[in-house]
């Protein structure tokens, strides 16, 4: 009983972990794929600033959420990693090219490497976003699984129009959410040209989550289960969508930051739903779904689970604390000067 | 070629190039740290200047080490995931305290480090650069804590679980403080500081040699020296500490370090040499009984040799001897340079030798060099064995990856990583050559005191 119970809170707190890593990461990896939309060079200097203090920190979630799921759940990294082999390989490269790129693209003044690098973080933010779409929506479509958790994979297997469809949410969900950031950092005619980008982006998000629901619904109704045993937790689903609704409402208003909190909550809300429709699984495994990894059958020992509650009792709320004071000190609009990049 | 082979080179590369950044973040930290400090302390200008260019450099190379670092952490899982199966419950967690603890703090504060210098007070930049450097401190803890599990596993014992034996956790402190942590905590920390004190001190007598920002340079490579002097000094200490502890361990390790065949007392010490496989022996220069004296401050104590051990258990020798003798003679090397060069840079007369400035120019490599060959004697010597006589490294691997895959993707980091490297140097020259800026100087009335 009391192992379960680690169990149940490892999974819930992974599952913070990763929805820290897409809300925060989120509107960063948007910024990037919104960048090459800014003309000139001015205005994408601004862009880069604008999450300038931020990304690294953001990116950090994802590295930890990686290891908490290392220590927590053994076997679904160990399973997932190398399952996905090619796959995360791309996106590691994905966020070297962009951790880099955001770095050295304006440290030199050619007009060539400038381009080559605007390019280069583009494209792996989208990609990025891409393959931890198509990642996901491969642990819920389920992967043929043998017993021992063994799970050959094949990177062409793994691109099916449910898993592409759930690739294009997520970069819908990061260029949303990137669109609204760069409303609240910019000012000026910069301001009025990325407030056009926010609506359209939000139709697609709309769309694709739209397409998204019910193709999860026909095709994997074992993710519906949980909301058919609780009805309550249809609440979920009610709320996201008015968060998002709210979103043109707040910019409508010029209250940019309460648009982009709703922004974030409707995103925390679709992942909430995804973490239940999921549980107690954490990698559905088909034709035979008896072979799913699932929080009982992939945890660490209990020891190891409540080590490392305390560490991360200890830990996270001095994290939240700095990181909070962080944001504060750069809050407001984006002012270039001799240090910015 | 194999997955397994495949999958360690791999790891080489990518471990080796990333290894080339962290060691500058940490040694850079602290210098740092007593730059920004000694500004406050003063108020004088220089100090000032020195910490907004060394910011700059230091932005420059956590970059990089950021984005290589991020491989790392996934690697176990893509290449390694027996591996990661079989341990994940006691090795998984010091990586999850290292984001806890370390790279949120490190890249949270980083942000301050790099854009805060108008936004917040002085102290509070200081403290932003504290904690940068104890963050880069921490990473090196949690990672020498995993590595060191490796090396001299504790605090586990072996559990037949539904899915086959795996380690589990039964003391999570004499885990994290195994055998050899701290030894190698300490010996690994060292390296990085005179990786950093080493890398600063090279870019001040390239300063001198070219005439340039004089008084910076002097000043930057006054504060390197002496944590060059105090980190080269008590790395001879830590690397002492160090092979006492593989010897009680992990002997085999220390066999092949040494090139010892023959168990016995009264061992001699290689300085340099040739190991003949064939024939069992080392010709060399050799210090009689110098290794058992060191090993048990005894000529008297015996030495495992690596007869000992059947053929498939041993790790290879030549390389080990060869990597393990380079590290020791550059850590010889480096005790001279830093109490030599710290010497005469009190006495003024270092800044006026033009020979001698420019071998402090080319020093910068030898810590590199020590920490890249140190890791990868401590890596290969502990072969055949991914958890030293728990898991050997072929039974480690993935087994549900292809030898296709692991190519393409070796031969796609090694492409990305020399166009990186490249790009890095290239960035970094145009740095230096640029050198401070008048910006970098407190602007009137801003000076304390």
């Amino acid at each position: 009983m009391i192992a379960e119970t680690y169990a149940v809170i490892w999974y819930l707190l992974v599952g913070v972990l990763l929805a820290g890593y897409a809300v925060l990461d989120g509107f960063d990896l948007g910024v990037g794929g919104l960048h090459l939309l800014a003309r000139g060079d001015r205005d994408r200097r601004v862009f880069l600033n604008a999450i300038g203090p931020f990304w690294d920190g953001n990116q950090v979630w994802l590295v930890t959420g990686g290891g908490a799921l290392f220590a927590a759940f053994p076997h679904v990294y160990a399973t997932a990693f190398s399952g996905f082999y090619v796959a995360f390989i791309l996106l590691l490269f994905m966020l070297i090219f962009r951790g880099v790129s955001i770095h050295v693209r304006s440290l030199r003044a050619g007009a060539a490497w400038r381009s080559f690098w605007d390019w280069a973080f583009s494209v792996s933010s989208l990609l990025a976003s891409l393959l931890i779409g198509v990642a996901l929506g491969n642990v819920a479509w389920g992967v043929p699984l043998t017993a021992g958790f063994r799970y050959q994979g094949d990177l062409w297997q793994q691109i099916h129009p449910y898993t592409v469809l759930t690739g294009l949410l997520v970069v819908a969900m990061f260029l949303m959410h990137g669109a609204i950031y760069l409303v609240l950092k910019t000012e000026g005619e910069l301001n009025a040209r990325v407030r056009t980008w926010v609506r359209p982006t939000i139709i697609a998000f709309i769309m694709l989550y739209v397409v998204v629901t019910m193709a999860t619904l026909l095709y994997l109704p074992h993710m519906a289960d949980p909301f058919r045993e609780q009805p309550l937790l249809f609440l979920l689903p009610a709320f996201s969508v008015l968060a998002i609704a709210n979103i043109p409402r707040e910019v409508h208003h010029g209250r940019e930051f309460r648009a982009f909190l709703s922004s974030a909550v409707a995103m925390l809300l679709l992942l909430a739903l995804f973490g239940v429709g999921m549980f107690p699984e954490l990698i559905h495994a088909r034709p035979d779904p008896a072979l799913s990894m699932t929080l009982h059958n992939a945890a660490s020992s209990t020891k190891t689970l409540q080590t490392m509650l305390i560490m991360a009792a200890i830990g996270m709320p001095l994290v939240v604390a700095y990181t909070f004071h962080i944001y504060r000190v750069f809050q407001g609009k984006v002012k270039l000067d001799s240090m910015s990049y | 070629m194999d997955v397994v082979l495949l999958s360690r080179v791999q790891f080489a590369l990518t471990i080796g190039f990333h290894y080339i950044y962290p060691p500058l973040s940490i040694g850079l930290g602290l210098v740092l740290v007593i730059m920004e400090g000694l500004y406050l302390k003063t108020g004088l200008a220089i100090y000032h200047q020195l910490a907004r260019f060394w910011v700059r450099i230091f932005g420059l190379i956590f970059a990089f080490g950021v984005g290589t670092g991020i491989v790392m952490e996934f690697q176990f899982g893509t290449n390694w995931a027996q591996y990661a199966r079989y341990v994940g419950d006691v090795f998984g967690s010091p990586l999850a305290a290292e984001g806890i603890f370390a790279f949120f703090l490190e890249s949270g504060f980083l942000a301050l480090l790099l854009f805060g210098w108008d936004r917040i007070s002085k102290r509070m930049h200081f403290f932003a650069t504290c904690m940068v450097c104890l963050g880069a401190h921490f990473s090196a803890i949690w990672i020498i804590v995993a590595n060191s599990w490796m090396q001299t596993p504790a605090g586990y014992h072996i559990v037949e679980t539904a899915i086959g034996p795996r380690a589990e956790l039964t003391s999570f402190w004499a885990a994290v403080l195994n055998p050899s942590t701290l030894d190698r905590l300490w010996h690994t920390v060292m390296g990085a500081w005179q990786a950093g004190a080493f890398f600063v001190i090279s870019v001040g007598a390239y300063y001198l040699l070219r005439r340039q920002h004089l008084e910076f340079a002097k000043t930057s490579m006054r504060v390197a020296f002496v944590v060059a002097m105090v980190a080269s000094l008590a790395q001879l200490v830590s690397g002492h500490d160090s092979a006492v502890t593989v010897a009680a361990h992990q002997p085999a390790k220390l066999a092949a370090f040494e090139g010892v065949y023959e168990t016995g007392p009264r061992a001699d010490l290689t300085i340099a040499g040739w190991v003949d496989e064939t024939n069992r022996t080392v010709r060399g220069v050799k210090i009689p009984d110098l290794l058992s004296w060191l090993v048990g401050f005894d000529a008297a104590t015996v030495v495992k040799g690596l007869n000992e051990w059947p053929e498939s258990d041993r790790p290879p020798v030549q390389l080990s001897f060869q990597l393990y003798h380079l590290m020791v003679a550059i850590g010889m090397t480096l005790i001279l340079l830093a109490w030599g060069g710290g010497l005469l840079a009190w006495r003024g007369w270092l800044f006026e030798r033009r020979w001698l400035l420019w071998i402090y120019v080319f020093a910068v490599l030898l810590p590199q060099i020590s920490n890249q060959v140190g890791w990868a004697a401590a890596e290969i010597g502990r072969q055949p064995w991914i958890v030293y006589g728990l898991m050997r490294t072929a039974d480690g691997v993935s087994d549900n990856i292809s030898a296709g895959n692991v190519l393409f993707s070796l031969i796609l980091f090694t492409l990305i990583y020399l166009a990186l490297l490249v790009v890095f140097l290239v960035l970094l020259d145009q740095k230096i050559k640029h050198g401070p800026r008048v910006e970098d100087m407190p602007r009137t009335g801003e000076v304390v005191s």
